[in-house]
């Protein structure tokens, strides 16, 4: 018996390991080519390794702007998302309605609305508005289109506040949004962070949104303007690419760090979905 | 032609349930930036995409200068057309072998076997299958194209064993792209089902053991019907997730060669913006959304009978 459990744990690391190694492996390319001088597509370990590539590609046009331009419009579109979820989720978490209901089944339908589908109308009514190429545009409908799960992520995690603690405030006449800011909010950073978090890395790797929505160079975030890599003049310099690849990566990676050693790491957010 | 046609139904009485709180209208303010928000940029580009739908509108030439009905046109021509049968049988094939086989099947496997793992191992993969999912979607394109390109590191393996190997994003680019899909999107499922099974009872599944039940009857009899309703979520999510993919397969091959890995979204995004037919694309997007909104339904009555 106790045997058989031991192979077993043992074959099932072995797999996993395995498992573990090909997701590692594509990962490999990018540390490589970025501190290689002559990198191509092939994995190789650089004999000569340089910071060149970072060098050549930190300057205001290529990495500072693109990413001061992400963090603007994901920062934005993300805080607005979360100051409409948290709103929205107070009424549906605290008080019972016929209307609740609906709304939810409205919300939970529309998170599985193909937002891709959405874009070439949303290009015509950007149009009509004279939205198009306008960060404020696009950060409201970024915020729009994360919106949906971030209500629902969101109303699951006020869900375990107990409203006792408001009923007592409520007695002492604080009113519904006092006691959402004072007693509730605090109790519940924990899933505010991780919700705001996972809708922040949504929005950082999201190239569709702004590729359609924005047009001039100086306003693109660093998730398109990595495509003028593979610009007019023929193969990309792919030292300076992945170099410009990790470099953008990092902030959501550090943001990803923050969540997995502060916040119960992503496993949090598995556990609001599941239902 | 920014209609928004007010749909949702604003509960004008106070509902009752026993609790002393109960909702009036006012209470339900703080919902309004929401519910501004959803309208006008969700209702109103649906509505929007229907009524374009229905015409010839254009970025250039005739429905550029005025924009006429149409009637069925833009589905009959879509319907009719092989590119459009073509992109639709690709974003099936992507859908399955992706989302339903590879990203669920893999997330479940993964979430199974790192309850019987070393912790080291299990922070290890849990590390690298979470990485690629948090990687930004452009980023990970490029990391693939060269993994599976002529020099990459996936025919360096291959020849290591002494297999041959070819560009697979010219040899098998919807297999290519599904692989990638797999790659990015594991860590969510994996996550899903990760704590779905934390709240397995481990006495059930230990009782089934004494009663004889082996591995794999345990899995299908015991621990997969409790967490039911966590696949269901899980497989209506991640297949509308799939649904939508661009940024990934754009980067990567841009629907070819030709038109081998062109699904619905590259496909629409073509003849919307390359060829400027709006009126057509949005004819497009209109079938997308359907095909979400039966999926979405689907897995909604699913959740709805569970809980019941």
């Amino acid at each position: 018996m106790i045997a058989r459990d031991r192979i077993s744990k043992l074959a099932s690391n072995l797999v996993l390991l395995a498992i573990g190694i090909l997701f590692v492996l594509p990962l490999l390319w990018v540390l490589f080519a970025s501190i290689n001088r002559t990198a191509g597509l092939r994995v190789e370990f650089p004999t000569d390794p340089t910071l060149g590539n970072f060098k050549a590609v930190l300057n205001t046009d290529t990495t500072y702007r693109p990413v001061l331009n992400g963090i603007v419009l994901c920062g934005g579109a993300a805080l607005l998302t979360m100051v409409c979820a948290v709103l929205a989720a107070y009424p549906l978490s605290r008080f019972k309605s016929r209307f609740n209901r609906p709304f939810l089944l409205t919300v939970l339908f529309c998170t599985g609305l193909p937002i891709t589908a959405v874009m070439v109308p949303v290009y015509g009514l950007f149009v009509q508005l004279n939205l198009v190429d306008t960060l404020g545009g696009t950060i409201m409908f970024m915020a729009t289109s994360s919106l949906p799960f971030a209500i629902w992520l969101t109303k699951t995690f006020m869900d375990g506040v107990p409203i006792s603690l408001e009923e007592a405030a409520w007695v002492d006449g604080a009113s519904n949004m006092r006691a959402l800011k004072s007693i509730v909010l605090p109790l519940m950073w924990p899933g505010i962070a991780v919700v705001l978090i996972f809708t922040f890395i949504g929005m950082w790797g999201n190239f569709f949104v702004p590729f359609m929505l924005l047009l001039s160079p100086e306003r693109l975030p660093a998730s398109v303007s990595i495509f003028t890599f593979f610009g007019q003049y023929g193969e990309p310099n792919y030292g300076q690419l992945a170099a410009y690849s990790l470099i953008y990566t990092t902030p959501v990676l550090l943001l990803y760090l923050l969540l997995s050693r502060k916040l119960g790491g992503a496993f949090a957010l598995g556990g609001a979905i599941k239902g | 032609m920014t209609t928004t046609v007010a749909p949702a139904p604003v509960a004008s009485k106070p509902g009752r349930n026993g609790k002393p709180r109960t909702a009036n209208l006012f209470k339900m303010l703080p919902l309004t930036p929401a519910i501004g928000l959803m309208l006008v940029f969700l209702a109103g580009p649906i509505l929007y995409c229907i009524y374009a739908a229905f015409t010839n509108m254009a970025l250039t030439g005739t429905g550029a200068a005025n924009v006429t009905f149409v009637g069925l046109d833009n589905f009959r021509k879509a319907f009719g057309s092989g590119a459009f049968s073509n992109a639709i049988w690709l974003t099936l094939v992507f859908t399955l072998v992706s989302a339903i086989i590879g990203q669920n099947t893999l997330g479940l496997g993964l979430a199974l076997l790192m309850r019987k793992s070393t912790k080291v191992v299990r922070n290890f993969v849990g590390t690298a299958v979470i990485g690629a999912w948090v990687l930004p979607e452009v980023v990970a394109a490029y990391l693939l194209s060269a993994f599976f390109n002529e020099e990459g590191t996936l025919n360096v393996m291959l020849h290591a064993v002494g297999l041959p190997g070819q560009d697979w994003l010219y040899a098998a680019p919807i297999i290519a792209v599904s692989l990638a899909n797999i790659w990015r999107g594991t860590a969510f499922s994996m996550l899903v089902y990760s704590a779905a099974l934390s709240e397995v009872p481990k006495e059930i599944e230990e009782s089934a053991e004494m009663d004889g039940a082996g591995g794999w009857r345990r899995l299908v009899f015991v621990t997969l019907p409790m967490i039911s309703r966590a696949i269901m979520t899980n497989l209506m999510l991640i297949t509308l997730q799939t649904l939508s993919v661009f940024g990934l397969i754009y980067a990567m091959t841009r629907g070819g060669p030709g038109t081998k890995s062109q699904t619905l979204p590259l496909y629409m995004y073509e003849q919307a913006f390359s060829f400027s037919q709006i009126g057509y694309g949005t004819a497009i997007a209109l079938v997308m959304l359907a095909i979400g909104a039966v999926f979405s339904l689907i897995y909604l009555r699913g959740l709805n009978s569970e809980a019941a």
